[in-house]
């Protein structure tokens, strides 16, 4: 089976899409003619022509508002904002109109879009080019939000989320767009050409949206994680030498409940991650389910690690990011309590 | 073409791609000396056509020939110059400490360097410039001391801003400086406001808005101008037209406005069209502009027409989408040779004493680098605490965010 980069693989998950299906439109600043700052969509100005792929003002508002309206007419606008970031100006597009319309149309109107956006640090990007603001997108009723860590994933999720009816929000984690990266800065990234999960079918899959998937089994402790805090995970699990079990969230909203309690109800354990600040973060509503639904099977209270509660910041990048260090601190903690 | 009413969808292109020839024969350059300079009160709706002209004032010669000229003493002019091989020289290092590691990340200048170090000149003390990352020039001719610059560029143990903030989004309220963000547009809507500040407290200090041309596009900038022209704010809404957002060709962003000048003429507000490659021409304008201001006759939209000759950062090849030759053909040539050319047609300057002057500017900046270099760069030696990075979120610090930091160990 062919390698390919997260980068590749949603290059080909767009690709695959616009060849299937003339409705599927791409566009977002810097996209057209050069492929995207992170070349997500390279060549597919030159394969589907500028009716199908092009340059964007910038303007997120305008990007999202007019990617609505192109939904409303019966297109799949797959759109791209440029980092997460910069999403704010289109926040409102989003909460306000995109994930509303059905709703409020009773389905007279639907808003088919995908909202795909590079998230994350570990890039010394400083605050404008490393936040992770899932958690002010799971809190919209109507929205879908997705978090693939890996090519395989990343084309098949992305598939879906164009397949699907509804609004999708898709963040990638950016530090993860050429190689699976555990945390430990100090070492060479190994390139997704070296990892079973960089394999990444040729033409139409998909994973379906609402589907997380067991990482790393294991009896000790379960780990909730998504996007580059699933390798983090799994070097936390080695280097403490603790068997924990590793689930890979992949989408946030719809959850899936069922494999997150089951794996609780086995372990008696649960640690979460994410690299989110910690106030009001994903890992909090996780905490929150976690507890409903197997309070009577857990052993230890359930913890979180996640971004400190600031700015992301420039110069202290390894001190910010939840790394395996701090993630194992918490295993240690979770397996002693 | 009869197309039996079916509709096509548009898409500006630019001239030339890559493997082209570059050609810029499109843009009209009208000569030096040919903008007419009105009175400041004049009414907005006589001066329409100045959005769409381009206010000259050196000519080929090297000459500062009509009514813009004349503002500015030898004296002046040749800060002005020393200026701009500051800041060109300054990026080149810092552009150079990039590549070698010492930073995650630069922004240069190359090409616009008249823009910002002019301007600066036209302002007084205690006015306030919102800039965005590409007006450092702002600072050098405000003469803050580059190495303070370059602490915060290698996020070092002296950085100002303690490591917190991405290399060159630098912040200086005593300078006139606000605090860069980084999310475009954004802040020339807070130009405006603290321009309508100073208004409300009856002050004498004005503001200046800075966006390029692809942030144009932003919701803020068409907020600013609304803000602007209903409170007649003390503001000059400058645009830096220098053709290019990052891949993108500056006609995404204007569409069908003829140019980003033309703009402000819905709102009713003056708007004028500056050569951003002429010392001379950017700063008359900017001073007419400002005085407008301090005289409560409003805003004024002012657009640079320059060029990015370089990478639009550090993280960024041009090659890919623009011909390589296309700042050669540029027809606004290069600002520090045109005010070069002019300080020797006056007599005051030479070729020696610019290559001279070149020797000694990379002489004050390498020994500016060093001497930042002693407090670290990004990754190595000193740096700015952890504990740094959990002050200054709120003025006083929560008990949950206390907490955290003691969890962290720092
Ligand atoms: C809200 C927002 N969207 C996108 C970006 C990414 N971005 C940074 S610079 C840039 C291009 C800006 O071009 P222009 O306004 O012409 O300024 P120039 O870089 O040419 O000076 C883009 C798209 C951003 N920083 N903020
Ligand atoms: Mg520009």
């Amino acid at each position: 089976m062919p390698r390919r980069t997260m980068i590749e693989a949603i290059r080909d998950a767009m690709d695959v899409s616009m060849a299937r299906d003339e409705r599927v439109i791409v566009f977002g600043e810097d996209v057209g003619f050069f492929g995207g700052v992170f070349r997500c969509t390279q060549g597919l100005q030159a394969k589907y022509g500028k009716s199908r792929c092009f340059d964007a003002p910038i303007s997120e508002s305008g990007i999202v508002g007019s990617a609505i309206g192109m939904a409303a007419y019966g297109l799949k606008p797959c759109v791209e904002v440029q980092f997460a970031d910069y999403v704010y100006p289109a926040y409102d597009q989003i909460v306000s109109e995109a994930a509303r319309l059905r709703y409020r149309s009773n389905g007279d109107f639907t808003c088919p879009i995908v909202v795909r956006m590079p998230t994350g640090g570990g890039i010394f990007g400083g605050q404008t080019h490393s936040q992770s603001p899932e958690a002010l997108f799971t809190h919209v009723s109507g929205l879908k939000v997705v978090v693939p860590s890996n090519p395989h994933d990343a084309k098949g999720l992305l598939i879906a989320a164009i397949e699907d009816p509804d609004p999708v929000i898709f963040l990638e984690p950016k530090r993860l767009y050429n190689g699976p990266f555990d945390g430990h800065h100090e070492r060479p990234v190994t390139p997704w050409s070296k990892h079973e999960l960089g394999e990444v079918a040729d033409g139409h899959y998909t994973v379906p949206l609402g589907k997380a998937v067991i990482r790393r089994p294991g009896a000790a402790v379960t780990v909730l994680a998504y996007g580059t805090m699933v390798y983090v995970a799994e070097a936390a699990a080695e280097e403490t030498g603790i068997d924990a079990e590793i689930i890979d969230l992949r989408t946030l909203l719809p959850l899936d409940l069922e494999t997150i309690v089951g794996s609780v109800k086995k372990t008696g354990r649960c640690v979460i991650v994410h690299e989110a600040t910690l106030t009001s973060g994903y890992g909090a509503e996780l905490s929150a389910l976690v507890q409903e639904n197997c309070f009577y099977h857990l052993e230890a209270p359930v913890a979180r690690v996640a971004g400190w509660d600031t700015p992301y910041p420039h110069a202290q990048e390894w001190d910010y990011f939840p790394g395996p260090a701090r993630l194992g601190r918490a295993l240690v903690e979770t397996m002693e309590a | 073409m009869a197309d039996a009413g079916l509709l096509r969808f548009h898409v500006p292109e630019p001239e030339v791609r890559p493997g082209g020839t570059p050609d810029f024969s499109n843009v009209t350059i009208p000569k030096a000396g040919s903008v007419p300079r009105p009175e400041i009160d004049v009414d907005p709706r006589t001066i329409r056509d100045m959005a769409f002209s381009i206010i000259r004032v050196l000519n080929r010669a090297g000459e500062a020939v009509g009514p813009w000229a004349g503002l500015l003493s030898d004296d002046e002019l040749l800060e002005g110059l020393r200026h701009m091989m500051t800041l060109r020289s300054f990026d080149a290092r810092m552009q150079m400490a990039q590549r070698q590691g010492k930073t995650s990340f630069y922004m240069q200048h190359l090409g616009e360097e008249a823009v910002s170090c002019a301007f600066r000149k036209a302002l007084a003390l205690g006015d306030m410039n919102f800039p965005t990352y590409r007006q450092a020039g702002l600072l050098i001719a405000d003469g803050y001391p580059m190495v303070t610059m370059m602490n915060q560029i290698y996020s070092n143990e002296a950085d100002p801003l303690k490591g917190r903030q991405l290399p060159i989004m630098y912040s200086s309220k005593e300078h006139g400086f606000f605090s860069i963000s980084g999310n475009l547009a954004t802040q020339y809507i807070q130009a405006v406001g603290w321009a309508m500040a100073s208004a409300i407290s009856n002050d004498s200090k004005i503001a200046a808005a800075w966006i390029g041309d692809g942030s144009t596009a932003e919701s803020d900038f068409h907020s600013a101008l609304v803000f602007a022209s209903t409170y007649k704010a003390p503001v000059v809404l400058n645009v830096v037209n220098n053709q290019w957002a990052i891949s993108t060709f500056q006609g995404i962003a204007r569409g069908g406005s003829g140019t980003f000048a033309a703009r402000g003429l819905g709102f009713g507000i003056p708007s004028l069209r500056v050569d951003g490659n002429d010392y001379l021409a950017v700063h008359a304008v900017a001073k007419w502009a400002a005085e407008r201001a301090r005289k409560n006759l409003g805003p004024t939209l002012v657009e640079y027409v320059t060029y990015r000759v370089g990478a639009h950062s550090s993280s960024d090849d041009p090659s890919a989408y623009r011909p390589k030759a296309e700042s050669d053909a540029w027809p606004l040539g290069d600002p520090i040779v045109r005010l070069k050319n002019h300080l020797i047609q006056r007599g005051v300057w030479s070729d020696e004493r610019h290559t001279q002057a070149e020797a000694e500017i990379l002489e004050t900046v390498i020994a500016a680098q060093r001497e930042a270099e002693r407090h670290g760069t990004l990754h190595a030696g000193g740096k700015p605490s952890a504990r740094d990075m959990f002050e200054g979120v709120y003025a006083e610090m929560p008990p949950h965010l206390r907490r955290q930091r003691q969890q962290a160990g720092v």
